[in-house]
């Protein structure tokens, strides 16, 4: 069965289009106010959530997202919650949702549990930013029997490592733009184009970068080497900034749309 | 003798490399290089040498005639691991690493550090071979060991102060390794303990088990036999496990890793990883963690800076797992009453971890025979705990 996520690329890759992928923290600073902003940056042009279940210990994760995943934890988020928000937005959207969660919280929760949960509750994909491939098999491998989509990580520093990272993988390919935690980038040191060229060598799945990327600038500078981008540090920036609840809404979609159009045009 | 599974570093289900795909390369060169150094004449010759001229070893495996006869028991040696330069058996483990990362021709080294005894460790080896260096601290353990903090300033390293989490060493590592993501083809990390991903805790180990081997040697010499128990403070879990593994196939050998409780394992304000822990991933490895019901990792406690982490070494949780040694915790106050207690009885002044082996000492002796021997890990002198000790005590150094 085809996930939310490859039904969504194949849609996009028909019209020509590429993905916005936004990744906000779950429970940051609500979970109200996170229900009610996947809604509305679904409206201002986003294609996937990836919704960041928080962890207190987020080795991959710059300033801004730690900061996001303590709020988070602070206001009371825990896994339960986030599979019951994505349970709520299920009766509003069709957008597909990954999680975005540390292998601890995971294992914690029981692997099989967790995948089940996911599928029964509407997850489409995980990503596990600390589980590479010599340790991913047993999640591998229970994922088999289920619709979710276990999106693997390659990095500039991969290699010759791509090839056995993206074999067998769903979903789409998370390419990490460059060396470091995630966090808003100036510029990319990487030689991205050789990079995702290499990447494609190796896999038909749809490969979004994701890690420093600003704003618009940075979108029209990227979007030609990938068939989707993801954008997290700067929208929770914006959502970490003073505002009523309708503000913040107000603000992030505005920022979603101006990534969206720089993608590809307004809706 | 090896307790380990080649595989993905793993000791039983214990171990593995949980981090981010940017480093498996680097972790994966760093095992090739490090396998080839282990079998380089060279580099064991390079290490030795600075072992012993430099450091100071071997360290004296010490009678303590005066405890022993306080509490009536078996005999008991005292590892003097205090005795090496930098003042901790942390020294043992930079000079492998530092010379691993020379021989890697890696031009920075980064560390984290929680007492701040492997952060001057790392900064001395730094200063000695001429590398840049910069060490990660939590803020609170800034201001508990200022000492240490100004000596890796005077050897001329960076102290960085960690400011997210619970600002002790749990968030000193959680930085160090987003700085080595960041700087991943120039930058060498040393870890301090036998924690992180493979091959981080067997390499530590390796570095470490001199302490164990000169032990092996020492007592065969003085006493004609093996000891009957080893005891040693758990924090991560490298100065116990220096002295356990070359020990892992004597059966007779009882191995007691001496956890420290904090205010008490019953309490929120403990280090007691493996009384109170379950397992689960963080910094790179499986093992035991305090954690609360849903994986967040819980603020470990203890008044010895170098003890409160919230994970043990793989390795550790592989032994209590098969029961080769027995993990037991002592509170603050145990441990400061052990301080005091050695400091008075034999003139030597422990670091307020190994202060936590000599109180586990202070309950097992009294029950051994007189013809049994206990060997305990004094791994650090207590020059930079006095501060803490004053303050326990009611009195005022400033």
């Amino acid at each position: 069965m085809k996930s939310r996520i490859t039904k969504k690329f194949e849609g996009l890759r028909e019209k020509g289009e590429k993905a916005l992928i936004i990744f906000i923290t779950a429970g940051d600073p609500s979970i109200e106010l996170t229900r009610d902003l996947v809604i509305e940056i679904e409206k201002a042009g986003a294609d996937i959530i990836e919704l960041g279940i928080p962890f207190s210990d987020p080795l991959a994760d710059g300033p801004v997202i730690q900061a996001a995943s303590q709020r988070a934890i602070k206001a009371g988020m825990t896994t339960e919650k986030a599979f019951n928000l994505v349970k709520a937005l299920r009766e509003k959207t069709e957008i597909p949702i990954a999680f975005l969660t540390y292998f601890n919280t995971v294992y914690n929760y029981g692997q099989l549990e967790f995948l089940k949960k996911c599928c029964d509750f509407g997850v489409d994909g995980m990503i596990v930013p600390d589980l590479p491939l010599e340790e991913r098999k047993e999640l591998e491998d229970i994922a088999k029997g289920y619709p979710v989509d276990i999106i693997p990580l390659v990095a500039p520093t991969s290699a010759q490592r791509i090839k056995k990272i993206v074999s067998g993988a769903s979903g789409f390919v998370y390419c990490v733009s460059s060396t470091g935690v995630t966090g808003i980038r100036e510029s990319f040191k990487t030689d991205l184009e050789a990079f995702m060229e290499e990447v494609g060598k190796h896999t038909s799945l749809p490969r979004a970068i994701g890690f420093g990327i600003s704003g618009p600038d940075a979108v029209r500078q990227l979007k030609p080497f990938a068939e989707g981008l993801i954008v997290g540090s700067a929208v929770v920036k914006k959502i970490a900034e003073d505002g009523s609840p309708e503000k913040v809404i107000k603000r992030v979609s505005d920022f979603v749309c101006s990534l969206k159009q720089a993608l590809a045009g307004c809706p | 003798m090896s307790t380990d599974n080649k595989k993905q570093g793993r000791f039983g289900i214990f171990g593995g490399q949980f981090v981010p795909e940017t480093l498996m390369n680097a972790l994966i060169q760093l095992e090739q290089e490090y396998e080839k150094a282990k079998t380089d004449e060279g580099f064991q010759k390079e290490l030795n040498y600075y072992l012993k001229e430099y450091a100071g070893r071997p360290s004296p495996l010490y009678l303590a005639e005066n405890l022993t006869r306080k509490l009536g028991g078996g005999k008991i040696y005292l590892k003097r691991e205090d005795l090496n330069h930098t003042g901790a058996h942390k020294i043992n483990n930079v000079l492998g690493q530092v010379l691993l990362a020379k021989r890697m021709k890696k031009t920075r080294i980064i560390a984290e550090t929680g007492a701040g005894q492997h952060g001057v460790a790392t900064a001395t080896a730094a200063a000695l071979f001429g590398i840049p260096c910069e060490v990660y601290m939590g803020a609170e353990d800034m201001e508990r060991q200022r000492l240490n903090v100004f000596r890796m300033r005077l050897l001329g390293a960076k102290v960085n102060p960690v400011e997210s989490g619970t600002r002790t060493l749990k968030d000193a590592t959680n930085e160090a390794i987003r700085d080595w993501v960041t700087n991943v083809e120039d930058t060498f990390y040393v870890i301090g303990s036998v924690v992180g991903p493979h091959p981080y805790p067997t390499m530590v180990r390796d570095f470490q088990k001199i302490i164990g081997e000169e032990t092996r040697q020492q007592i065969m010499e003085k006493e004609g036999k093996l000891p009957d128990y080893l005891v040693a403070c758990v924090g991560g879990g490298s100065n116990a496990m220096g002295l356990f593994y070359p020990f892992y196939n004597d059966r007779s050998v009882k191995m007691c890793g001496v956890e420290a409780a904090g205010k008490g394992v019953d309490t929120d304000e403990t280090a007691a990883t493996i009384a109170k822990g379950k397992v689960g991933v963080l910094h790179g490895m499986m093992t035991y963690l305090l954690q609360d019901k849903d994986g967040q990792i819980q603020p470990a406690y203890s008044i010895s800076a170098g003890l409160d982490y919230p994970g043990v070494g793989p390795e550790h949780a592989y032994y209590h797992y098969t029961r080769r040694a027995h993990y037991v915790s002592v509170t603050d106050e145990e441990a400061l009453e052990a301080f005091e207690l050695l400091t008075k009885t034999e003139g030597i002044i422990p670091a307020l971890e190994s202060a936590h082996a000599v109180a586990y000492v202070l309950k097992l002796a009294p029950r051994t025979q007189k013809d049994e021997v206990i060997v305990v890990n004094i791994s650090g002198r207590g020059d930079k705990d006095v501060y803490t000790v004053a303050k326990s005590m009611g009195v005022d150094l400033e």
